[in-house]
């Protein structure tokens, strides 16, 4: 029996020829992540057990980005832990403010994780890695001490679903769109526990950052990891950027897949999740007249290059709607240069937006854009549950940068269609 | 090893910014989190929540986040047990880590209801409402997670498997 891309990797890094859905196995690890709020949990494991080495200092990645630039003194105090524990350890792949990005950006971006690696990070979006034809998944903070201990993590190999995305896509609708879809599909606990391969023509054509958005996304479906082989555009991304050696992984044609699910995205509009839960997902044709109060463009999901030029492509020459407060977030220093000599700040600017630094903040209420009691936010972000941007009483509909930025113009819930009509 | 309390019931899909708001993660002590288990979820749920307490949830409970700080908080507030049809998986993942005893089983979260005393054998996963009488079985554990188990947690094993080598 043939295997999947998630078996065949699990299996090479176990030191086993062959793994099956449902086994217990210790893999070897390429990377183990961490920021800045689960780090310090991780750290205080790591010394409460008297452990005094890492396994491999280069193969450690902690990046303090979720309350960065620290917001106040117990942030500050959590990410001084951080900073002295990569100190100590000498830690290679410390992003201090300057350097540091939002953590699924910056560690594909500077070519820490590529093609056939197993990564665990301490952040359930981890899955982004899949992209890259890798294995990541997301843990929590004893796994990442455990992790950075023995540079090891046990894993029960999962299902996969295998997702065929077929037809031609209708303008504008992007990665996103086919992700919030797909989770609303297959609802929010749909893939739990499971592998979510991503494949098909629509996805061959796919460029790599929105096959970075559809894998993040793929824990919002419950998944253990995203995946999407690595191929011609995967390689022309890690060249030049990834400082090991890639291995290209494809699924046998007659592995076995626990759902093979295929999709006509010629049928698929730009969607929008409603809150509280990224399954709630409607057409942009059916949401109806929904008055928003502020709009976030960034994150993991959604801060990388491209999705700031096409946010720029709406705005070029508009106006924010005079009720909106629009936060533009690139993902990371190099984006954010990119950005800025593209002449995207001056669009932003220009349309009333701001531009901060890179961060995580306001994607889960952290700060740089807390929303208040019966506010209204469209975000590029991944997650709308209650509360999750601010007050508990305050709602989060899930979009792409697209959406996103014709929303801000509109100051309502509006799709291209809406902008360029006019 | 006995778990016994009360019982507090809630829905399907909590997520971990339900259980521990990001707007606390700016501290990692158990204590500190502990004040607002739950609190997005059931506003003040730490002040009426007893030692001994168990959770009777909906199905995929504790999706989102990797925030170990979820399972944290809920166990220093004073929680002993949480009853699911089913948990996401880093959640469980993280509660059997830290020690946080999780019981999968879709019968007893649909039948007992907030306020039962319920009982559980955490070894041979029966559950007991014993404000009912009816016992469930919960999914048992594979070897390995109950070796974890038994170990205290990830760490005790890690350092008892590896660290000592």
């Amino acid at each position: 029996m043939g295997m999947t891309i998630t078996e065949k990797i699990l299996a090479a890094h176990a030191g086993l020829d062959e793994v099956k859905p449902g086994q217990l196995i210790n893999a070897k690890l390429d990377i183990v992540l961490g920021n800045d709020i689960t780090s310090p949990v991780a750290i205080n494991e790591f010394e409460k057990v008297g452990s005094e080495t890492v396994f491999d200092k280069c193969k450690i990645c902690l990046v303090p980005d979720h309350f960065t630039p620290n917001k106040d003194i117990k942030s500050a105090e959590q990410v001084k832990q951080v900073r002295e524990f990569a100190n100590k350890h000498e830690i290679e792949n410390f992003f201090e403010l300057g350097q540091m990005g939002v953590e699924h950006c910056i560690l594909p971006e500077q070519g820490l994780v590529g093609p056939g690696d197993a990564i665990i990070g301490a952040d359930s979006h981890t899955c982004t890695y899949g992209a890259l034809g890798a294995f990541a998944t997301g843990v929590g903070s004893t796994d990442m001490a455990a992790g950075m201990i023995t540079g090891e993590a046990w894993f029960k190999v999962p299902e996969s679903i295998k997702f065929v995305y077929k037809g031609e896509l209708q303008p504008h609708v992007s990665g996103k769109d086919l992700i919030l879809y797909t989770i609303g599909d297959v609802g929010v606990d749909g893939a739990r526990y499971m592998a979510m391969e991503f494949t098909g023509p629509v996805i061959d054509n796919l460029p790599m950052d929105d096959r970075f958005t559809m894998c993040n996304m793929a824990i919002e479906a419950g998944g253990k990891n995203g995946i999407i082989a690595a191929d011609e555009k995967t390689m022309e991304y890690v060249n030049g950027r990834f400082k090991r050696e890639a291995v290209v992984y494809q699924s046998d044609a007659d592995a076995e897949y626990a759902k093979v699910i295929e999709y006509d995205c010629s049928k698929i509009e730009p969607q929008v999740a409603f809150p509280h839960l990224p399954e709630n997902t409607k057409p942009i044709s059916e949401v109806g007249d929904i008055r928003i109060d502020q709009v976030v463009i960034g994150s993991c999901t959604n801060g990388r290059i491209s999705d700031l030029r096409i946010a720029a492509e709406f705005l070029k020459g508009q106006k924010v709607a005079s009720h909106i407060r629009c936060i533009v977030i690139p993902g990371t220093p190099e984006i954010y240069r990119q950005a800025m000599h593209e002449g995207l700040f001056d669009i932003f600017l220009d349309a009333g937006a701001i531009v901060s630094t890179p961060t995580c903040g306001p994607c889960l209420g952290g700060h740089m854009g807390i929303l208040a009691k019966g506010e209204r936010a469209v975000s590029t972000t991944n997650r709308n549950f209650i509360g999750r941007m601010g007050h508990p009483e305050s709602e989060v509909y899930l979009a792409s940068p697209a959406v996103a930025a014709c929303s801000a113009i509109k100051g309502k819930i509006a799709g291209p269609k809406e902008v360029l009509s006019k | 090893m006995i778990l016994q309390g009360k019982v507090w019931k809630f829905g399907d899909d909590v997520d971990t910014d339900q259980i521990i708001p990001a707007r606390y993660l700016n501290s990692s002590d158990p204590k500190e989190l502990a004040k607002y288990a739950m609190e997005d979820a059931r506003a003040g749920f730490a002040e009426i929540v007893g030692q001994g307490d168990i959770i009777v949830a909906g199905k995929n409970f504790g999706c989102g986040s990797s925030r170990e700080h979820a399972p944290i908080c809920i166990k220093a507030a004073g929680i002993t047990g949480v009853i699911a049809p089913s948990f996401a998986r880093i959640f469980y993942r993280n509660s059997i880590n830290i020690g946080l005893p999780i019981f999968e089983s879709k019968e007893a979260a649909e039948a007992i209801e907030e306020g039962h005393e319920v009982k559980i054998d955490a070894t041979s996963g029966v559950i007991e409402d014993m404000t009912t009488g009816k016992s469930y079985q919960a999914v048992p554990f594979p070897d390995f997670m109950q070796e974890l188990i038994a170990a205290g947690g990830l760490m005790n094993y890690i350092k008892k498997n590896k660290m000592d080598k």
